[in-house]
């Protein structure tokens, strides 16, 4: 580059940079719609600035003449929701359980509000739909340790359960025996088997080895099994030497369905109860 | 006319071509001629299918408006037929056979649609005849536009404009009316009830229509619209279009009083009427072009000189460029782009008509269970949970029986069902159902299974639908 003492093209009012002779640059303004764009652009920070929140300030920011916020709008949009909820809230909360359960629409209602609550408290263990996991009971069956009346499953869904097994191992039945009746828990034949009346198990199991829903104990019968594993028979037999929830013997199996009175409001345990009920195995 | 090269034009024909190659960019205002004749009647009577637009909302059918485009509620009632979100796909079609109409009209005779049917000339056209009624010719309205705001000109426009404001609105609001309960819109109006999507669409629509037929006119069709320039690639040769026709009207020339015409001059006059009654202000003379619409305009107006100077009538007529040149036109059939447009033509037509007689007015999906796909029950049983969805498309309520086809899943029972379930109309109902079949019955994992709804309507009408799905259990 050089400047031209004497510019070449004094006429053209260029900023008298000159390179190669004739290479130079030109003092043209911006086009006029670059201009446009440009102060407008500085129009709308400014209007920005005004309506809506902006700068941040040492303790707090500039608000805005609206005083819209990001949880504002939030918070209006899921106002929105509820009010659409709302009438069916209001009048599940007037109701029982069983009551939602015989209105159509309401149980109806349940069954696509409840997905969330179901999906972020129960789906952990007994899976979406009720599907069970290994070591979480089915929910979509009709088999239940604690009974499948709606009354029932609501209870079990506020106070939690803990069931007891003792432990058979050891002083109450040896290794052969309890081979033995494994054998004839697994081929559904437990009532002629001696050894079930002989150890007591049909105080807790019943005479007819189907349970008693007072005490949570398991049907033997119906080839549903608590603890499902793929090998069903070693399942059972460790269940009958390690029994469940025995402090006595640390390999005892530890299940527990935690209580959800203190992590879901009445109105939701209720809907819950609905909700599991429909899976298909409510009584 | 003989194409020369630009070494052999003189200076003057490259002016002359210059001036027919000026492009219209709205620099001078068209004012037409209006005139009557052949053409003009045949645009009258093709305008007049619009006047279906306003009143076509307000034709009842069975109680209910006839045509009823219901977008918040997702159904379309067109007489007896009502068509859900789930149909929509029968819409492709009838739009692949409007494009396609489209593009073998314009095939064989050019735009048809833009200079006769095109609600953008359509409404222009109005537009410019309540112009020529209040301002008067075309000469007179150049005047006007140049002389001072006087009262005179302040009433004129005044008026005019009222009168395209109205014709805006109602333009407005009757697009609206096919949307919306179209008495029931009047109503809301003129109790200022009406919603703002209502408002805001009347405003748009009035803007829009006072801005397009009112001042943009042909300028739309030069520069705003698609069609226009996609029309180029749908006309040929053959195409039989409005065409001046270059043989026997060149060379042109003016008549004189008094002086003999010389040999070589043909039979165009150069009385320039083609191009004063010109809609977009094209000269046909120079062939065919972009901003012609053909709507045929032109030839009534050439048609009447030569009546008058006693000369045979067709000097511009529908032609084909082959037949102009005196080239030997092939016959429809024997053109690939007959055949092409009509075959994809006939297969909308039949996706439309499969569509319309298949459709059902009641009609069952089945969704299967995923998570879990089977459950043991404490019987013995296997279950299998489904959920069906009733759709029905029927103005009222219906309650129906929902059953399993007959299958060879021994000892299978199905709750849930035990009662009819009412299937409200215009929606779908969606109904659980529990199906257990003994797992010793269970010779397969998945074993197909049919689902039925049946229902009777007030009038003992039948209906039933019917759907696939599998019973599935364990391995």
């Amino acid at each position: 580059m050089s400047e031209h003492e004497h510019n070449p093209f004094p006429d053209e009012g260029n900023t008298g940079h000159i390179w190669d002779d004739n290479l130079r640059e030109l003092a043209n303004p911006a086009p006029n719609w670059w201009m446009m764009a440009f102060y407008a652009s500085i129009a709308f920070v400014i209007g920005y600035g005004l309506i809506y929140p902006m700068i941040p300030l040492t303790d707090s920011y500039t608000k805005g003449l609206t005083g819209w916020t990001a949880i504002g709008e939030y918070k209006a949009a899921t106002s929105e929701v509820e009010a659409v909820r709302k009438p069916y809230e209001d009048k599940i909360a007037k109701m029982s359980a069983k009551e939602i359960l015989a209105d159509a629409e309401l149980s109806a209602y349940v069954e696509a509000s409840g997905k969330v609550i179901f999906g972020d408290n129960c789906a952990a263990c007994h899976g979406t739909g009720g599907s069970g996991n290994p070591g979480f009971p089915v929910l979509a069956d009709d088999d239940w340790l604690y009974g499948g009346s709606i009354e029932q499953i609501q209870t079990t869904i506020t106070n939690g359960r803990q069931g007891m097994m003792p432990k058979m191992g050891g002083q109450q039945l040896t290794d052969a025996e309890i081979d033995k009746l494994a054998n004839a828990i697994y081929n559904g034949t437990v009532t002629k088997e001696p050894l079930f009346t002989s150890k007591g198990c049909m105080g807790c199991h019943g005479p007819d080895g189907k349970g008693m829903a007072a005490l949570g104990s398991a049907n033997l019968t119906d080839g549903i099994w608590r603890f499902s594993e793929p090998d069903q028979l070693a399942s059972i037999k460790y269940t009958i030497k390690h029994g469940v929830n025995d402090g006595s013997d640390p390999e005892t199996r530890k299940p527990k369905m935690p209580s959800f009175k203190d992590k879901l409001s009445e109105q939701d345990i209720k809907k819950m109860a609905v909700y599991v009920y429909k899976f298909g195995g409510g009584k | 006319m003989a194409e020369k090269n630009i070494q052999e034009q003189t200076i003057e024909e490259l002016y002359a071509e210059a001036n027919e190659h000026k492009i219209n960019v709205g620099d001078v205002k068209i004012h037409a001629k209006r005139m009557k004749g052949k053409f003009r009647s045949i645009k009258w009577l093709t305008n007049s299918i619009w006047l279906i637009l306003f009143f076509g909302p307000y034709l009842r059918w069975n109680g209910h408006q006839a045509v009823l485009l219901d977008i918040p509620n997702r159904q379309f009632h067109i007489f007896n037929i009502t068509l859900l979100p789930q149909d929509l796909w029968m819409l492709s079609f009838v739009l692949l056979f409007f494009a396609i109409l489209l593009a073998v009209v314009t095939a064989l005779a050019g735009r048809v649609w833009c200079g006769f049917f095109c609600f953008q000339t359509v409404w222009t056209d109005v537009f410019t005849w309540i112009e020529d009624k209040i301002e008067g010719g075309p000469a007179k309205r150049r005047k006007l536009d140049k002389a001072p705001w006087d009262v005179k000109k302040i009433t004129m426009r005044a008026k005019k404009y009222l009168l395209w404001f109205l014709i805006s609105v109602f333009t407005g609001i009757s697009f609206v009316a096919w949307f919306t309960d179209s008495f029931q819109l009047w109503k809301d109006l003129f109790t200022l009830q009406a919603s703002s999507t209502v408002w805001i669409t009347i405003l748009m629509f009035t803007v829009g229509t006072f801005y397009l037929a009112g001042f943009l006119r042909e300028q739309a069709c030069f520069w705003l619209c698609p069609y226009a320039r996609i029309q180029a690639v749908m006309i040929d040769d053959t195409s039989i279009v409005p065409s001046y026709d270059v043989p026997r009207g060149e060379k042109r020339g003016r008549l004189v009083k008094g002086k003999p015409v010389s040999e070589d001059q043909g039979d165009c006059v150069d009385c320039n009427q083609c191009v004063a009654v010109c809609p977009t202000g094209v000269d046909i003379r120079g062939g065919q072009q972009e901003g012609c619409i053909m709507c045929g305009l032109c030839l009534d107006a050439c048609d009447a000189v030569m009546d008058k100077i006693g000369k045979p009538k067709g000097l511009i007529k529908y032609a084909s460029w082959d037949g102009i040149r005196g080239k030997e036109e092939k016959p429809l059939f024997k053109r690939p782009r007959v055949w092409l447009y009509t075959t994809i033509m006939t297969i909308a037509l039949a996706g439309i008509i499969y569509g319309l007689s298949g459709m059902e007015s009641i009609e069952l999906k089945v969704i299967h269970a995923r998570q879990p796909l089977f459950v043991l029950q404490s019987d013995g049983t296997i279950q299998n949970r489904y959920t069906l969805k009733v759709l029905n498309k029927l103005p009222a309520d219906m309650d129906v029986k929902v059953s399993v086809k007959e299958n060879n899943l021994k000892g299978l029972i199905i709750s849930g069902a035990e009662k009819p379930v009412t299937a409200h109309h215009g929606t779908v109902t969606p109904v659980t159902i529990f199906v257990r079949v003994p797992k010793k019955n269970l010779t397969e994992q998945s074993v197909p299974l049919t689902f039925v709804v049946d229902g009777k309507d007030e009038s003992g009408q039948v209906y039933h639908s019917e759907r696939e799905s599998v019973f599935i259990g364990p391995k």
